[in-house]
């Protein structure tokens, strides 16, 4: 054995490249990537929905081969040799690879019995196992009736039944309660200190990158950095900011989005968020003329400002070139009779009143009560199972309540459905676009779903067209779009009746920081033109760009107010600037104490 | 490793039982699907005609007419309605009323007495042309029956009489051939879907990526599926076997050993066959839809069960070799019908034996552990 100067790398990959044939299309997933994850050490591969993480993580393991490159793992090249690499590692696919009709035990007994545990040497396993996941209680329920958090620890134990020198984890975080998020952290830390375990984790939430110890960043198929996420930071230091003026938050963001110098600007409670192209502090007054009081404070850097920073130094592709304001299309004259924005309009445009839906003896959703302003920006925020879908089903008329009042745009949703519809633009999470049909067959298809036609059709086609420059891509199917284009045409088509009111489920989760704040961008520019907006997600940061939100766990509201406020509630001395994770975490945490009190 | 491999291929097996257990469908799909099909296809498939609706015009009633459409009255074979005229007659046949008509003309009793042309008409509906044909037999029958005990010796009649003499099913009772062949057709369906929806459906469920990156080997994977619906789809087999014994009535001339013997190669192939398709096809709904288009409508077509295959276009006749339920069809006739016959029974069982092995080959083959 020659000695090692340098700590050994568990992965290396050396120039991979991976394609795969989709129609008569090549669609490269990986390109170029040479990156290392170093042994004992937790490696994060951050990237967007359809960055290529699956694919990399899919090679590591063994389940693709590369086209081209070197994939060494554990020191083995896993193209020549799988089933030795497989033995000793722990993969957790997405959904966990779960077996949902058995139970808690049984998985464990099969993944046991799959990666050869001896019979003597389980039952002690097991207890480490179910103690540190907390599943003790549950060994005999089925998998498929845990909750979304359990099923991930679950699906962990079962890749640790026998320790892998390798643990490779695939988005183990999507669609988690934020509680559950903090404790699989916990669990890994665990792991990397006690058995040292390496540990590949890929997650699309940008937030997760400060807890790795290495970051691989990639975006379209190419790494676009790598190194500790403090590198990625460090290099940002010095051009964050948080912008306050009397302009109205979302106008000044507008602004300031289009400002020389400026390559970021997000909504961020009540102040916009500004990242320079520099690192030193601009001139206020230069900055938008029209904020006279403009004032700027230094706010530390985000990994999320060095991942916009790099996708905006590097050469945009063609389509998305074209991305600009779209509050040229809200007329002044719309802007002029809406209020900044923060304010709420008298009439509430949507009332939910005690409502309740019960499902036999489960309630899904248990006495909420909120109501939502004209032109105001409302989120339902909570983990997958908290009752948002089924709140939302309710308010499109799709489910009838069990009890109270449901009014939208004046109209009761028991008795006026069709009418309540006809004022909604709805989109649906992954966008429910016909992946056979052309851009320009989904819009002809959704306009004449919403009974238009002839000439008003094709101005509402023209006008979608124009406004979400579908141009480009219009005779190409839905299947081949790229995500962010899927996005903006899911929103054109619920806009192609002139909705006044907007449904959102989980419009930007996995999109790529610039097709969402291009997203964000059009829903703000559409409620100051007086469109109500409202949106579910279990996405923290989507929260950020809402007026108010209801937090709902178990089908209750939990709290309500402003994004600023309900942070504002979580602050402690050792926290002084609470997130909106650590605001979810302590409602949560509050109410459960109230429980058992 | 032996032992690791096994506890591995015991392990996925356990988990198989248990997901049967508790999954109604697969259980429907072995027991109750063959018994609800045969029960259907028993009861409402005959190529037998029994209480045929049949029109007798007697233009002129006496006792020699009475004593030939007494022969119809009686038959267990039609039901006779009586018209005066052929207009009559033939009105009802073309109300589907009756299925053909019987025409004793006013001078039949007269000329039945001499040699000649004969002296009865018979029109048979020709819209659904093999109940027509086997009216025309049984009518033909019934005539020279008659004749023949009318008539005895008389020294005027044919030479040569044909006496027809059936081997194998002397009762010419066709559900006796048709539920042995119903039986190969319903075991191809059950087989093949059982096999072709479980492996789809660890794709679908993200289970079989799990899997795949365990030590655990293909072909254990394979044959953790294989054995559990082996057993399940043995055990319809079973139960198709015993109901049309107990129920049908259908005679088993041969041994029970050769019959699971058989049947043990045939569910083998079958079995193969599903698991191949599931292997491509990686969906539920797809799978599915494969299973039937490839395994269903050609056992029911090409497999000799109803249509048979010497009179197939030649093009066709060669098609016919690679659906296994031509083979099993041919081997269960003969088992159930004539005994354990080793000319017919060997070499189909061969070809059931190249056929398990070639299916099992190309799913075996097909399952690379590995995603792309």
């Amino acid at each position: 054995m020659p000695p090692t100067p340098e700590p050994p790398a568990a992965v290396r990959l050396e120039n991979v490249r991976r394609a795969f044939r989709s129609g008569k299309r090549m669609i490269t997933a990986l390109e170029g990537i040479t990156a290392s994850a170093a042994q004992g050490a937790v490696t994060g591969l951050i990237g967007p929905d359809g960055a290529g993480k699956t694919t990399l993580m899919r090679l590591v393991a063994g389940l693709l081969r590369a086209d081209a490159g070197q994939i060494e793992v554990l020191g083995t090249d896993v193209g020549r040799e799988p089933l030795a690499v497989q033995a000793r590692l722990g993969y957790m696919p997405q959904h966990f690879g779960l077996y949902e009709d058995l139970t808690v035990e049984e998985n464990l007994n099969l993944y046991a019995d799959l990666q050869g545990v001896p019979r003597s040497a389980r039952q002690e396993r097991y207890a480490q196992l179910l103690h540190m996941t907390g599943l003790g209680p549950f060994t005999a329920r089925m998998a498929g009736r845990l909750s979304g958090g359990m099923k991930q620890k679950l699906g962990l134990a079962c890749t640790l039944v026998q320790p892998p020198e390798l643990l490779l984890l695939d988005e183990p975080t999507v669609g988690v309660d934020p509680v559950s998020r903090r404790e699989l952290w916990e669990i890994i830390g665990h792991l990397t200190r006690e058995a040292h375990v390496t540990v590949l984790f890929s997650t699309a939430y940008l937030d997760e990158a400060e807890r790795c110890d290495a970051v691989l960043l990639i975006h379209d198929g190419r790494l676009l950095g790598s190194g500790p996420p403090g590198a990625f930071t460090a290099e940002m230091s010095g051009r964050s900011f948080y912008a306050t003026s009397g302009l109205g938050r979302r106008r000044l963001q507008a602004r300031l989005a289009a400002a020389p110098g400026v390559i970021d600007a997000v909504i961020q409670g009540s102040h916009v968020r500004v990242v320079t192209a520099e690192a030193h502090v601009p001139d206020p007054a230069a900055l938008v003329a029209e904020a006279t009081d403009l004032a700027l404070t230094p706010t530390p850097p985000r990994f999320e400002d060095s991942f916009v920073a790099r996708l905006r130094t590097r050469p945009l592709p063609p389509q998305s070139a074209a991305v600009r304001t779209p509050e040229a299309s809200a007329s002044e004259s719309q802007r002029a009779q809406s209020h900044s924005g923060n304010g709420v309009s008298p009439e509430p445009v949507i009332i939910v009143h005690h409502l309740t839906r019960r499902f036999g003896a489960f309630i899904a959703v248990n006495d909420v009560t909120f109501s939502v302003g004209r032109g105001e920006i409302f989120g339902l925020l909570g983990a997958n199972g908290a009752g948002k879908s089924t709140t939302f089903r309710m308010l499109c008329g799709l489910l009838p309540p069990s009890e109270g009042e449901l009014r939208v745009s004046g109209f009761d949703l028991r008795t006026a459905a069709a009418t309540a519809r006809s004022r909604i633009g709805y989109m649906a999470q992954k966008f429910s676009l016909y992946s056979d049909l052309s851009v320009r067959q989904n819009l002809r298809f959704f306009s004449s779903a919403y009974r238009l036609e002839g000439a008003r059709q094709s101005a509402r086609i023209d006008w979608a067209i124009g406004e979400f420059d579908l141009a480009p891509m219009l005779e190409s199917s839905a299947r081949d779009l790229p995500l962010g284009f899927k996005q903006r045409l899911a929103l054109a088509c619920a806009l192609m009746h002139e909705p006044n009111i907007l449904f959102l489920d989980e419009p930007t989760s996995g999109v790529d920081p610039l097709a969402r704040r291009e997203f964000w961008q059009r829903i703000n520019a559409l409620a100051e033109s007086g469109v109500t907006v409202l949106v579910t997600t279990h996405f923290m940061e989507e929260t950020e760009y809402c007026d108010r939100l209801v937090i709902m766990a178990q089908g209750r509201v939990l709290t309500e107010g402003t994004p600023e406020a309900i942070k504002g509630a979580a602050h402690r001395p050792d926290r002084p600037d609470p997130t909106m994770e650590d605001a979810f975490i302590a409602v949560i945490e509050a109410a459960s104490a109230k429980a058992v009190a | 490793m032996k032992s690791a491999s096994l506890l591995r291929l015991t392990g996925l097996m356990r988990k198989e039982f248990v997901q049967i257990g508790r999954d109604p469908s697969a259980l429907a799909v072995a027991f109750i699907l063959p018994a609800v099909l045969l029960m259907i296809f028993g009861y409402g498939v005959s190529l037998d005609a029994r209480n045929v609706p049949l029109a007798l015009v007697v233009e002129q009633p006496d006792a020699l007419t009475a004593s030939f459409t007494g022969q119809f009255a009686h038959s267990p074979y039609f039901r006779p309605r009586y018209y005066l005229t052929i207009q009559a007659a033939e009105r009802a046949m073309a109300a589907r009323e009756v299925n053909g008509v019987v025409w004793l003309r006013s001078d039949f009793s007269r000329r039945t007495l001499f040699p000649g042309a004969a002296p009865i008409g018979l029109i048979v509906n020709g819209v659904d042309a093999n109940n027509a044909r086997i009216v025309e037999g049984y009518v033909q029958q019934v005539w020279a029956q008659w004749l023949t005990a009318r008539l005895g010796a008389r020294p005027y009649l044919p030479a040569i009489a044909l006496e027809p003499r059936v081997r194998f099913n002397p009762a010419v009772i066709s559900k006796d051939y048709l539920i042995p062949g119903l039986i190969a057709m319903i075991m191809t369906l059950t087989g093949a879907l059982l096999t072709a929806l479980v492996i789809a459906r660890e794709w679908e469920r993200g289970t079989m990526e799990a899997l795949m990156v365990t030590r655990v080997q293909m072909r254990e994977i394979l044959l953790a599926k294989l054995i559990p619906y082996f057993v399940l789809g043995m055990g319809g087999m079973a139960v198709a076997v015993g109901l049309a014994v107990f129920l049908f009535g259908v005679p088993l001339h041969g041994s029970l050993l050769v019959l699971t013997a058989t049947s043990t190669l045939f569910m083998l192939a079958a079995l193969g066959m599903g698991l191949l398709i599931s292997g491509i096809a990686r969906n539920q709904f797809v799978a599915g839809q494969i299973a039937i288009i490839t395994t269903f409508l050609p056992a029911f077509i090409l497999s000799g069960f109803v249509f048979d295959i010497n009179s197939m276009p030649r093009a066709v006749q060669l098609l016919t070799h690679i659906v296994a339920a031509r083979y099993f069809v041919s081997i269960l006739q003969s088992v159930f019908l004539a005994g354990d016959i080793w000319s017919v029974i060997l070499p189909n069982a061969v070809a059931l034996a190249a056929m398990a092995v070639i299916f099992l080959g190309l799913a075996r083959a097909n399952a690379r552990k590995r995603l792309d």
